[in-house]
């Protein structure tokens, strides 16, 4: 911690001589932030991802959409704000076409051999109550195919899907930044070494690698994470491997080998924290990235276990609802989806402009 | 130049290799066992065996490696287990289907984008500029599931406009009567991406010194546009679509599987569930070639389009 003040004004003066005042610990975040509130749509987009953010912290602790497995509907339940005559069409059919069949029923006691039995099985059926909940003919956002509430199910699709996206992105990370940091530092035989993994994880048709993944791991949230950190970690590794390479030549990083910092030193303590803005920045994109790719995985049955939902889970189920007219779902999937995702690219282009203007403009 | 390509060439060695071992282990180590699939459900423990041993499953692993390796070598990768058909039969009756979907992705893609992400760029700042972006980070946020969902049920069900699904035995029929559906949406997908990135090229590209200097010198705004900033411009573009080259091998795997177009991909996704060994491995392989090849022609081709580019 004593050598904090040092390392700083060293990395200021060679990288951000102009940018604030060598004394200022915090300089880089404190201006990157005063840039960033500068954008009203990243500071929008923040205030979005917060919500969310909020959300999932509810729906997480259990506060919110505990019970979305209950079957609180009739089966394919429309949404409320439709109103009443989508109501009374589906409530009338339902009498109607079971009174048409009662009388229709064929009375053959006389030649069925068990007849003699019914008497006894009503009795012992009698026993039992079997308590019929009431379902709700209508739902605030609709109903799936069980009668779930859509809402309730879009709130914990969020949260897994989220959750899931940024796991992925952390674990993805921490390979593609320590790999990218070894390679970009020493080269030589370690840099082949790591480039070789590289470019054969790079050869290997994405999908190849995520199926033989899930065979290992079976289905859930864990392995979807891990499927998805250990085969997507090559964007970040490219780039930090670059960064590293760059930096690690640069005079503040020279002035502490002389001074006598060990590797791990220089790398972790020295170099990391110059980088740490391009790492998060692509650590955002990633997230997008994977919140996209579980949709597709889950979809291929690879993805959250049966018991679970998420955006996924639930745009999959949409495909034979759509058929049917039965759109809720898929809008509310679609929505919770799309709002998140265009917040967080928001928020991720506003930190890459502040905390890197030279980067502002690519994607 | 030949140097160059006989090196870049020995160079590939190392990483087949690695995907070789890669492929060969993870799904011998991890994957399903292929006599399980095979077998019927209350196949006997000698009926299991004898699949097995007829599978060569029995031999050493550095055995079963080597015959990997010679098909590799021969290009003869021997036959399917799960349909015994042979792998080259197998490739040259899945790829035509493959292709007449992701060949014209991949070129209405390039050809639609770039036209638009000039003509943004050149306007940036504009609204017209503001609007396409925020219109592309909107069409980025929607999964491509519901693209193909919604899509399918629009214009193939309610609108009746392209088949809901299909495919023939006539490569015309389904370029024109079956593709346009999966196309045009894979199109519409992949447009806000790409849009995207050529934009920021073109940005770049805009702000160089040369821009200037051609205005300055009188050139017309399509001159300097088209001669000068497209051209230099081509450079990242065809990196990207050059990199883009070993996904229409197996890139479409999800537009195949939702419209059951007999495809690479869709055959890929079989093979797996089934443990096919040597479907995976020569699809895998095939990719992995075609990944590299691509490189090399990608670094190759800046050669052809910016003679500063000095190969080594």
């Amino acid at each position: 911690m004593s050598e904090m003040p040092d390392f700083v004004s060293t990395s200021l003066v060679s990288t951000l001589a102009d940018m604030a005042p060598p004394r200022r610990a915090a300089g880089v975040w404190r201006s990157a932030w005063r840039r960033f509130r500068r954008d009203g749509v990243g500071v929008v987009a923040l205030a979005v991802v917060a919500a969310y953010a909020v959300l999932i912290a509810c729906t997480g602790s259990g506060l919110v959409a505990r019970h979305w497995q209950d079957e609180v509907g009739v089966p394919d339940a429309p949404p409320s704000f439709l109103g009443a005559p989508a109501r009374a069409t589906a409530g009338a059919a339902a009498p109607a076409s079971a009174a048409a069949a009662a009388p229709a029923a064929l009375d053959i006691a006389d030649v069925d051999p068990l007849a003699p039995r019914y008497k006894e099985w009503n009795e012992r059926a009698a026993q039992y109550h079997a308590q019929a909940r009431p379902v709700a003919a209508s739902l605030p956002f609709g109903g799936d195919r069980l009668g779930r509430d859509v809402l309730s199910k879009a709130l914990k699709g969020t949260q897994i899907s989220v959750s899931v996206g940024v796991l992925a992105a952390i674990v993805a990370t921490l390979i593609g930044a320590t790999l990218g940091a070894l390679a970009g530092f020493f080269g030589g035989r370690v840099g082949d070494l790591v480039e070789w993994v590289y470019n054969v994880l790079t050869a290997v048709p994405e999908i190849l690698l995520f199926f033989a993944f899930a065979a290992v791991f079976g289905r859930g949230i864990s392995t979807l994470v891990l499927i998805m950190g250990l085969t997507g970690w090559t964007g970040q590794y490219r780039q930090v491997r670059a960064e590293f390479i760059k930096h690690s030549r640069r005079e503040y990083v020279r002035a502490a080998e002389a001074i006598g910092a060990s590797a791990g030193a220089r790398m972790f303590r020295h170099i990391l924290p110059n980088v740490s803005h391009v790492i998060l920045v692509r650590m955002s994109l990633m997230v997008v990235g994977f919140i996209k790719a579980e949709v597709i995985l889950s979809y291929l049955a690879l993805g959250v276990a049966t018991d679970q939902v998420s955006w996924g889970t639930m745009l999959a189920e949409s495909q034979n609802e759509l058929v049917l007219g039965h759109w809720w779902q898929l809008a509310a999937a679609t929505i919770a989806m799309a709002v998140f995702v265009t917040a967080f690219s928001l928020m991720a282009d506003a930190w890459r402009d502040a905390l890197d203007p030279k980067l502002r403009g690519q994607r | 130049m030949f140097a160059y390509l006989l090196r870049r060439l020995w160079q590939m060695i190392p990483t087949l290799l690695g995907v070789v071992l890669l492929v060969f282990f993870l799904f011998r180590k991890f994957g399903v066992d292929p006599v399980q699939t095979l077998a019927s459900l209350n196949a006997t423990p000698r009926e299991i065996a004898e699949i097995r041993a007829q599978l060569g499953l029995n031999e050493p692993w550095w055995y079963q490696l080597a015959v990997f390796a010679k098909g590799i070598v021969t290009f003869d990768w021997g036959r399917s287990w799960a349909t015994h058909e042979t792998i080259a039969h197998l490739m040259a009756t899945r790829l035509p289907a493959t292709l007449t979907v992701t060949l014209p992705i991949l070129v209405l893609d390039t050809l639609i984008a770039i036209p638009i992400a000039l003509g943004v760029a050149y306007v940036r700042g504009s609204l017209t500029d503001r609007a396409i972006m925020v219109g592309t980070t909107v069409a980025l946020s929607i999964s491509f599931l519901v693209y193909v969902i919604v899509g399918q049920y629009l214009f193939g069900f309610q609108l009746g406009w392209f088949p809901v699904q299909g495919w023939s035995d006539s490569t015309w029929t389904n370029l024109v009567v079956y593709a346009p559906l999966p196309v045009l949406l894979a199109v519409l997908v992949g447009l806000s991406p790409q849009t995207r990135l050529y934009r920021s090229f073109f940005l770049d590209e805009l702000g160089h010194d040369y821009v200037r200097t051609a205005r300055a010198k009188g050139l017309t705004e399509p001159a300097v546009l088209f001669g000068h900033v497209l051209r230099n411009a081509l450079i990242p573009i065809l990196t990207n679509v050059g990199l883009g080259l070993p996904g229409i091998l197996i890139g479409s795997f999800l537009i195949e599987v939702y419209f059951s177009i007999p495809g690479i991909g869709r055959e890929v996704l079989l093979a797996v569930n089934r443990s096919d060994y040597p479907v995976i491995q020569a699809v895998t392989i095939y990719v992995a070639m075609l990944t590299m090849v691509a490189n090399l022609v990608v670094d190759v081709s800046y050669r052809a389009v910016d003679p500063r580019v000095v190969l080594r």
